[in-house]
C-alpha cells in the first residue's frame, strides 16, 4: 500500500513539500526556559541535592517530518541512501519513501521518528542548536500547564502513563499539543526524545570492562530506587534511551533541540 | 556522570543478586529426577524449537542427546481483550499472555534470539529462571524496539521454569503480561500422558473497575498496593472457558503445567472435583501425591497430573476464592466420556429440607419438654409442640393442612384410617408403612420411611397434634405409650396393611 501511494505522488508534490519544509525550519520556534534547580530522578552520589540548571531556549515542538525533509534536501548526506551505517543503522527512516520523501501530507506535521542520535545532532546543528542534556529535558518536562514542577500531581503522572499504555501501532499525531508552563509542547504523550548525553545514562566513567557490568546494573532495575512513585514513569525514558546505540532509531523516538537563550541560527 | 552511576547501581544490586540461578545439583540429588545436566557439547544439526501459544504445549523432544536448540521469540506490544468489551495494552512474548511455551531437553545448548518488534515503544529483555548465570539472561538480552539480541545458555537443571521481562520497571512489564514457561525435560523425558496443557495465572491492574468497558490503562498505584482488578488464567477472562475450555476424555491422564507470573499474588491452584495424583511442588523434583490444592508462588510453576475418571466440567480456580468469582480466575477442563456411577453417582435425591431443627420452631417443643419433666404437661402444650414438629417433618408429604396428595400421600385430615385405630399411628411413625392402604376410600401404595430419628416425646406430641386437628377424633398420645411401642410391644393391636 505504502509503495503504491508513494509512486502515485507526483514529483511536484515533493517539491512543494520541501519548499514548505524549508519555511518551517526557518520559523522554528524556541522558547526561553529560565535557570533553576531540579530534583532529578537520577541522584548524584557526590551531591544528592537538586541539580542546578542554567537557562536555555528549547524548541517549542519536536522536529516534524516536514522539517526533517527540508533538512535532508539541504544536507543530502543524511538521506537514507547516503548516510553511513555507522551514523544511521538500517532502521533509519525505514518507512520513508526514496530520498527525502516524507510520505503523505497528512503526516508531515507529525514528529519525525526513525532518526539516529547522530542525525538528530546534525539536524540541531543545522539550526544553530544542539540536543538537550537529560537534565535539561527532564527540567522542562517536569512542568504542566501552570507549574514549573508538577511532578507531585497525580494528573501529571497519569498523563505520562496514559501514553505508555497506548500501543504504538497507529500513526503519530501532529505536533502542537497543549503548551506547558514554559510554552513547550509535546514533551509527553507523543514520542520518546533523544538527549545529548543518552549514552552517559549508563556508562560508568570508571568502568574498564566495557559496557556489560553497567548494562546488568540497569537491567532488572525496576522498582527499587523509586524515591517517589512518579519516578518510574520518567525512568522508563531512560530505559528506552539506554537500550540504544547512537546509530539506532525506533519508530517512536524523535527529538527536539535547544540552544543558548537569545541565540539565532 | 557519577550521579547516574550510583543511582543505577542502587536499583539493581539486590535484584540482580536474586536472579542468579541455583547451580546444578549432583546426580544423586532429590528423587533421582534431577541430574547434573552437562552432557557435553551439542550434537547433531541445530534444532529450531517449536513454540506454542497457550494452552498448547510443544511435543516432547524425544531426543536422547544434547543438541543446539535455537529459540526465536518476538516481543509484541498489542491491545487485546482482557474481558468482554474491555481492552488492555499487553506486552507479550510471542503475541500471547502468557508467552510462547518453550520446550528443551536437559543438557541442551539454547541459542536464544529475542526480537523486539519495530512497532513497539518499549525496550525489553528476558530473564529465564531455567538459566544458570547472572540475571538469567536479562543483561544479555536488553533489546531496543526494532532490534534483536542473542545469547546462549546450557540448560543444566531440568524442571518447569518461569521466564519474564526484567526491564525497568520490572513490575509494570510483568503486570502487562510479560511472562511464560520454559520446560527443561529430564534426559529420559517425562512419563507419557494423554494431554499436556499450559495454564498461567497473572494479576492485572487497570485504571477502571472490574469489567468496566472500554480501553483500560495500567494503574501503577493499584499495582504497588497489590489490589488487582483482575486475576486471570491465560491473560483474559474466558480464555479457557466455553468453547475455549481445555478437553480430555474419561480414563485419560492429564498433565497441567501451571505457572504464576504474578507480579504480586501467590496462587492456591485447585481443580474443583479433581485430586492431583502427582504434583511437582514448585516445579522441583519432589513429587507430592494426592494433593487437593497446590501453592504456586509468583515467579514459580508446578506440574500437576491426574487421571480423569468421571465426565463433566472441572473448574480450575485460584482457591483464594474471591479471585475466582470476582476477579476472573476461572478456567474449565471439560471431560467427555461414559459415566462411572460407582465412583460418582450424580444426584440421587432431591428432597425438600425445611430446617426443622432451626431455633424458632423449637420454642413450643422446649416448653412441652420442660412441662413434661415437671409433670405439668397439658394437651395444649402437646398440640403446640406437635404443630411445630409436624411442620418440619410430616408436612413434606402429608402437607401442612394434613390433606396429603391424592393417590400418593394419604390424608391425615378426617382420616377414617386414623380414626379406626388412633394408636396404630405410633407404630407407623416408628416403623414406617409399606404397601397398600385404603384411606377415605382411596387406595395408596407407597412407602413411608420409619421416623425413628424422632424421640418418644416428639412422636407423642406430633400424634397428639394430628389427633386434635382437621376433624380428627382428638385424644392424647403420651411419651410412655411411644416408649412401649418402641420397646417392642404394640398398643395398636397390629396393622392391617
Amino acid at each position: 500500500m505504502h509503495a503504491c501511494r508513494r509512486k502515485a505522488l507526483p514529483a511536484l508534490l515533493l517539491g512543494l513539500l520541501l519548499g514548505a519544509g524549508s519555511a518551517v525550519v526557518q520559523a522554528a520556534d524556541y522558547v526561553p526556559v529560565p535557570a533553576g534547580s531540579l530534583r532529578s530522578v537520577l541522584v548524584s552520589d557526590a551531591d544528592p541535592g537538586p541539580v542546578a540548571v542554567a537557562s536555555y531556549a528549547m524548541r517549542a515542538t519536536p522536529v516534524t517530518r516536514a522539517e526533517y525533509a527540508a533538512f535532508l534536501a539541504a544536507q543530502p548526506q543524511w538521506q537514507r541512501e547516503t548516510a553511513p551505517l555507522v551514523f544511521a543503522s538500517p532502521g533509519y527512516l525505514a518507512h520513508w519513501g526514496a530520498a527525502a520523501d516524507a510520505g503523505a501530507s497528512a503526516s508531515l506535521t507529525a514528529p519525525v521518528t526513525e532518526v539516529s542520535w547522530f542525525a538528530a545532532k546534525a539536524f540541531c546543528a543545522s539550526e544553530g542548536g544542539r540536543l538537550p542534556s537529560w537534565v535539561e529535558w527532564e527540567y522542562a518536562a517536569a512542568a504542566d500547564a501552570t507549574r514549573a514542577d508538577a511532578r507531585d500531581d497525580p494528573a501529571w503522572l497519569a498523563r505520562i502513563l496514559g501514553w505508555y499504555g497506548r500501543p504504538a501501532d497507529g500513526p503519530l499525531p501532529a505536533v502542537g499539543g497543549a503548551a506547558n508552563f514554559y510554552g513547550v509542547h509535546d514533551l509527553h504523550g507523543v514520542v520518546w526524545e533523544w538527549v545529548d548525553d543518552f549514552n552517559a545514562l549508563l556508562v560508568d566513567a570508571d568502568s574498564r570492562a566495557g559496557d556489560d557490568p553497567d548494562r546488568l546494573k540497569f537491567c532488572g532495575a525496576g522498582a527499587i530506587s523509586f524515591k517517589d512513585r512518579a519516578n518510574y514513569a520518567v525512568l522508563m525514558r531512560i530505559a528506552l534511551l539506554s537500550s540504544l546505540k547512537a546509530a539506532d532509531s525506533t519508530s517512536s523516538l524523535g527529538f527536539r533541540c535547544v540552544r543558548a537563550e537569545g541565540a539565532t541560527p | 556522570m557519577g550521579y547516574v552511576r550510583n543511582a543505577l547501581a542502587t536499583w539493581v544490586l539486590s535484584f540482580a543478586a536474586a536472579l542468579v540461578a541455583v547451580p546444578a545439583l549432583g546426580a544423586e540429588a532429590g528423587s533421582g529426577l534431577k541430574w547434573a545436566g552437562d552432557f557435553g557439547p551439542p550434537q547433531g544439526a541445530p534444532i529450531h524449537a517449536v513454540l506454542t501459544s497457550p494452552p498448547e504445549v510443544p511435543p516432547a523432544t524425544n531426543r536422547f542427546y544434547p543438541a543446539k536448540v535455537i529459540v526465536d521469540l518476538e516481543v509484541i506490544e498489542k491491545q487485546m481483550q482482557i474481558s468482554e468489551g474491555v481492552s488492555y495494552t499487553f506486552w507479550t512474548f510471542g503475541g500471547t499472555v502468557p508467552g510462547s511455551f518453550i520446550r528443551v531437553r536437559q543438557g541442551d545448548t539454547v541459542e536464544f534470539h529475542l526480537k523486539n518488534n519495530p512497532a513497539n515503544k518499549m525496550p525489553h529483555n528476558i530473564d529465564l529462571h531455567g538459566v544458570t548465570g547472572p540475571g538469567g539472561g536479562a543483561a544479555s538480552s536488553f533489546t531496543a524496539p526494532g532490534h534483536e539480541s542473542q545469547f546462549t545458555f546450557k540448560a543444566l537443571n531440568e524442571g518447569i521454569y518461569v521466564y519474564h521481562c526484567a526491564t525497568a520497571p520490572v513490575g509494570m512489564h510483568v503486570a502487562n503480561g510479560m511472562y511464560g514457561l520454559i520446560l527443561v525435560e529430564p534426559p529420559q523425558g517425562l512419563p507419557k500422558v494423554d494431554h499436556e496443557y499450559y495454564v498461567m495465572q497473572g494479576d492485572f491492574y487497570t485504571s477502571g473497575k472490574y469489567r468496566e468497558k472500554g480501553a483500560q490503562a495500567f494503574d501503577m498505584e493499584k499495582a504497588i498496593d497489590e489490589r488487582p482488578t483482575y486475576v486471570l488464567f491465560n491473560g483474559a477472562e474466558g480464555s479457557l472457558t466455553g468453547d475455549r475450555a481445555i478437553t480430555a476424555r474419561t480414563n485419560e491422564t492429564v498433565r497441567l503445567f501451571i505457572g504464576n507470573g504474578g507480579p504480586n499474588l501467590v496462587s492456591s491452584f485447585h481443580v474443583i472435583g479433581a485430586i492431583f495424583d502427582r504434583v511437582r511442588n514448585e516445579g522441583g523434583s519432589e513429587i507430592q501425591t494426592n494433593v487437593q490444592t497446590t501453592l504456586i508462588p509468583a515467579g514459580g510453576a508446578a506440574s500437576v497430573e491426574f487421571r480423569t475418571k468421571v465426565p463433566g466440567s472441572y473448574v480450575m480456580v485460584d482457591h483464594s476464592i474471591f479471585r475466582a468469582f470476582n476477579k476472573g480466575a476461572l478456567a474449565i477442563l471439560k471431560v467427555a466420556g461414559e459415566e462411572d456411577k460407582s465412583i460418582y453417582s450424580g444426584k440421587e435425591l432431591d428432597s425438600v429440607y425445611l430446617g426443622d431443627r432451626s431455633q424458632p420452631n423449637m420454642n413450643a417443643v422446649s416448653k412441652a419438654t420442660a412441662a413434661a419433666a415437671g409433670g405439668r404437661l397439658t394437651l395444649k402444650d402437646q398440640v403446640d409442640a406437635g404443630r411445630d414438629l409436624f411442620a418440619g417433618t410430616c408436612s413434606v408429604c402429608h402437607q401442612g393442612n394434613g390433606e396429603g396428595l391424592s393417590g400418593v400421600f394419604p390424608p391425615l385430615a378426617k382420616s377414617d384410617y386414623l380414626a379406626a385405630q388412633p394408636r396404630r399411628a405410633i407404630d407407623i411413625a416408628l416403623h414406617g408403612l409399606n404397601g397398600k392402604v385404603t384411606v377415605n376410600g382411596t387406595e395408596y401404595n407407597s412407602v413411608m420411611p420409619p421416623m425413628n430419628q424422632l424421640n418418644d416425646d416428639e412422636i407423642a406430641n406430633i400424634l397428639t397434634y394430628v389427633l386434635n386437628s382437621w376433624g380428627n377424633p382428638g385424644g392424647s398420645i403420651l411419651t410412655e405409650d411411644v416408649r412401649k411401642v418402641r420397646a417392642g410391644g404394640t398398643t395398636a393391636g397390629g396393622s392391617e396393611h
